[in-house]
């Protein structure tokens, strides 16, 4: 028996140690994409009650399940009808090559369902391969213009995002290739700094005008849509509604970015299983409810976590990181024209991750293709295949969605509600605001 | 709709709206689908009493006169108009103008020409904070002073100041430049003062007789971007 101490310390464990040691050789703090790697409570820590004596089950493979979605019904003209509740969250071009942009086009197009412009501006590739493009206002305006406005199916005003609320983005030099700094109205190859605070209007009266401004440049036909990064949900959701939003986009902290702080990835926030229920809540005391529509966002990865969302009151839900994996983040290999898989691993190992682990982003050497400017490798990443994968992943999370829905008993998916959920620990009942599994107990809120 | 035609010695039209008869929803919707149907060159827009947002997203080469005060957002996103305000403006006049000219003859509220891409925005008198925070290529001339953080993350176009600036001026400019000729309370993040080019003396007088203003381009300081900032700096123990 060796006499070695190994005994470990949980506060000061071997990672602790490591980022200390880092700060302390290089004085920087680390700087990454993707979201959240932390544990945290999530939908995960929430199961369904289907039917059964008690409630009526549908029969999962003839009874039929609607899943049409309406959004922005409040005053737009023109409201957004999608096929499923599942959209395609707003990602740059600049983060995401013009192939991938592309690609998500194809596939919302084919799916019935929308995707989301980013910072950056609306590429032509991404207007041309989308029949239903939500445009995005963010606080940088990087190659806003009015024609892309009117080109729009709907607008997104940006507020914030989950991964960093309050914080801005920074797109690092890297990345600036000419195009991306042409639409940015910036030299190529510097850093570039999205700011966190819109340039022409503060607070929430100003956005009141604000969004007057943008209902009167479109005619009122298209919808306006307010996205909050998740942290006073409650009272931002009521802001959003007073200064006259069709829908709230609320992003929960476990949502992704292409570049960020850690710091800011793991410390700040609130989890989406949170934010889903305090935005619902500010609808309801609102008498908003049905009349705003609410999405969800941050961390939704499959038909369970979107069954869950809609269970506890969001119209649809929006992904990003999972859209992401679908393309082939992650994956050991890269497939080209004829469906061969091509191995990639080298340029992991050049990165000093592997495939499962990687979250380069920033850097814009992403081994499939996926989050890069560079010329060579975006093309490992064909906008035809990419679109069938994102469509297969969709398909497949609207297959599951259905599939709960029926054996809950409901013929359409907006009709689950949080009386079907159960909660598995005390944290998440108190926090989704569902009674824990086996008693009528919602900590904090009185029994029922 | 309640508009008045009157022909023009040219044979176009000049056209009135009247804000205390006709909103300005109706107004804008007239201006973004029936002008360049019509033979009307030239817009009056009377009792416009603060209204938000009048003459928004337009796109066509028209004249437009507002003949008063205008409130938030006045000729927002503005391509091609050429738009007098003959009164003062609230927030964010011309904000992402793309081209054109916005004219105010009197006080612009904070916000002047945010985020403008293109086109001319004039400011007869003073503009309040952030005067042409995060322009990118709009040239902003203004006859009075600007408060606070003006031309903030300004990107590319000019901002030229014939009276004083506030504090911050240029905060983490990009490649905008500022022309001011008289005091400076002081500079922002990455943002100095530096000598004039020929080049500039031809840029400054070229605005300042486009918006009317007769000064001597020698009276005016420039200031642009040290560009110390343009790729992140750890060692700045961030302060800027």
């Amino acid at each position: 028996m060796s006499n070695l101490s190994k005994e470990p310390s949980f506060l000061f464990g071997e990672d602790t140690i490591q980022y200390i040691q880092h700060a302390a050789a290089t004085g920087l703090y680390d700087i990454r994409g993707l979201g959240a790697k932390r544990y945290l409570p999530s939908f995960d820590d929430l199961l369904f009650l289907a039917g059964s004596a008690s409630r009526y089950p549908l029969e999962g493979y003839r009874e039929k399940c609607t899943t049409t979605t309406v959004l922005g019904t409040r005053f737009a003209k023109k409201p957004i009808e999608l096929k499923i509740p599942i959209t395609i969250a707003g990602m740059s071009f600049g983060s995401l090559s013009a192939n991938v942009k592309e690609a998500l086009g194809l596939a919302a197009t084919e799916l019935g369902t929308s995707t989301t412009t980013g910072d950056g501006g609306m590429t032509s590739e991404e207007r041309l391969s989308s029949k239903t493009l939500v445009y995005q206002c963010l606080p940088s305006r990087y190659g806003f213009n009015p024609d892309d406005v009117r080109r729009a199916d709907a607008i997104e005003l940006v507020i914030g995002q989950g991964a960093k609320p309050g914080g801005g983005g920074m797109l690092l030099g890297q990345k600036i290739t000419a195009r991306v700094a042409q639409m940015r109205t910036l030299p190529a190859g510097i850093d570039q700094r999205s700011a966190c605070r819109h340039p022409d209007w503060t607070g929430p009266d100003d956005l009141t005008i604000k969004i007057q401004e943008l209902r009167e440049i479109t005619d009122w036909q298209v919808p306006i849509y307010i996205k909050i990064g998740a942290t006073r949900v409650f009272n931002d959701v009521k802001l959003a509604v007073h200064a006259g939003a069709d829908v709230v986009v609320v992003d929960g902290m476990q949502g992704g970015t292409a570049a960020t702080q850690k710091v800011f990835i793991e410390h700040v926030g609130v989890p989406t299983l949170v934010a889903v229920q305090q935005a619902v809540s500010a609808l309801e005391e609102m008498n908003m409810k049905d009349k705003v529509q609410l999405i969800v966002s941050g961390g939704i990865r499959s038909g369970a976590d979107v069954a869950k969302a809609l269970a506890m009151g969001a119209d649809a839900v929006s992904i990003g990181q999972g859209v992401l994996f679908a393309l082939g983040c992650n994956s050991p290999t890269w497939i080209d024209h004829d469906g061969q898989h091509i191995d990639a691993t080298e340029d992991y190992t050049k990165l000093e991750t592997m495939p499962g682990f990687c979250h380069h982003c920033h850097t814009g050497k992403c081994p499939v293709g996926v989050t890069t400017q560079d010329e060579i490798l975006e093309k490992r990443l064909i906008p035809e295949v990419g679109a069938r994968r994102v469509k297969n992943y969709f398909k497949t999370l609207n297959m599951e969605l259905t599939t709960i829905a029926r054996a809950c008993g409901k013929s359409n998916v907006h009709h689950l509600e949080r009386e079907d959920l159960v909660a598995l620990t005390v944290e998440s009942a108190a926090m989704a605001h569902v009674p824990l599994a086996g008693t009528n107990w919602i900590p904090g809120l009185k029994e029922i | 709709m309640d508009n008045l035609a009157r022909k023009n010695s040219d044979g176009k039209e000049t056209l009135l709206f009247d804000l205390s008869q006709t909103t300005v929803r109706d107004m804008n919707q007239f201006l973004h689908h029936n002008l360049d149907k019509s033979n009307v060159s030239n817009i009056r827009i009377i009792h416009p009493d603060g209204a938000h947002s009048i003459a928004v997203g337009l796109e066509v080469p028209v004249n437009i006169e507002i003949e008063g005060h205008a409130g938030y957002f006045c000729a927002g996103m503005n391509k091609q108009a050429n738009v007098t305000i003959k009164g003062n403006v609230g927030w964010s006049v011309a904000e992402n103008i793309m081209s054109g000219m916005v004219r105010v003859k009197g006080y612009a509220s904070e916000c002047a020409g945010a985020s403008g891409h293109g086109g001319t925005l004039i400011i007869e008198r003073d503009a309040s904070l952030r005067c042409g925070i995060s322009m990118k290529g709009v040239d902003i001339i203004v006859g009075g002073s600007v408060g606070n953080f003006s031309a903030f993350m300004a990107q590319a176009g000019h901002l030229v100041v014939c009276g004083d600036a506030g504090d911050g001026l240029g905060d983490s400019i990009y490649e905008a430049i500022i022309y001011v000729r008289g005091k400076i309370k002081s500079l922002g993040a990455d943002a100095r003062i530096e000598p004039l080019t020929d080049e500039d003396h031809k840029v400054l007088a070229k605005l300042l007789a486009l918006a009317g203003f007769k000064h001597d381009t020698k009276e005016f300081k420039r200031v642009a971007s040290a560009r110390q900032l343009y790729h992140w700096n750890a060692d700045a123990n961030q302060e800027y």
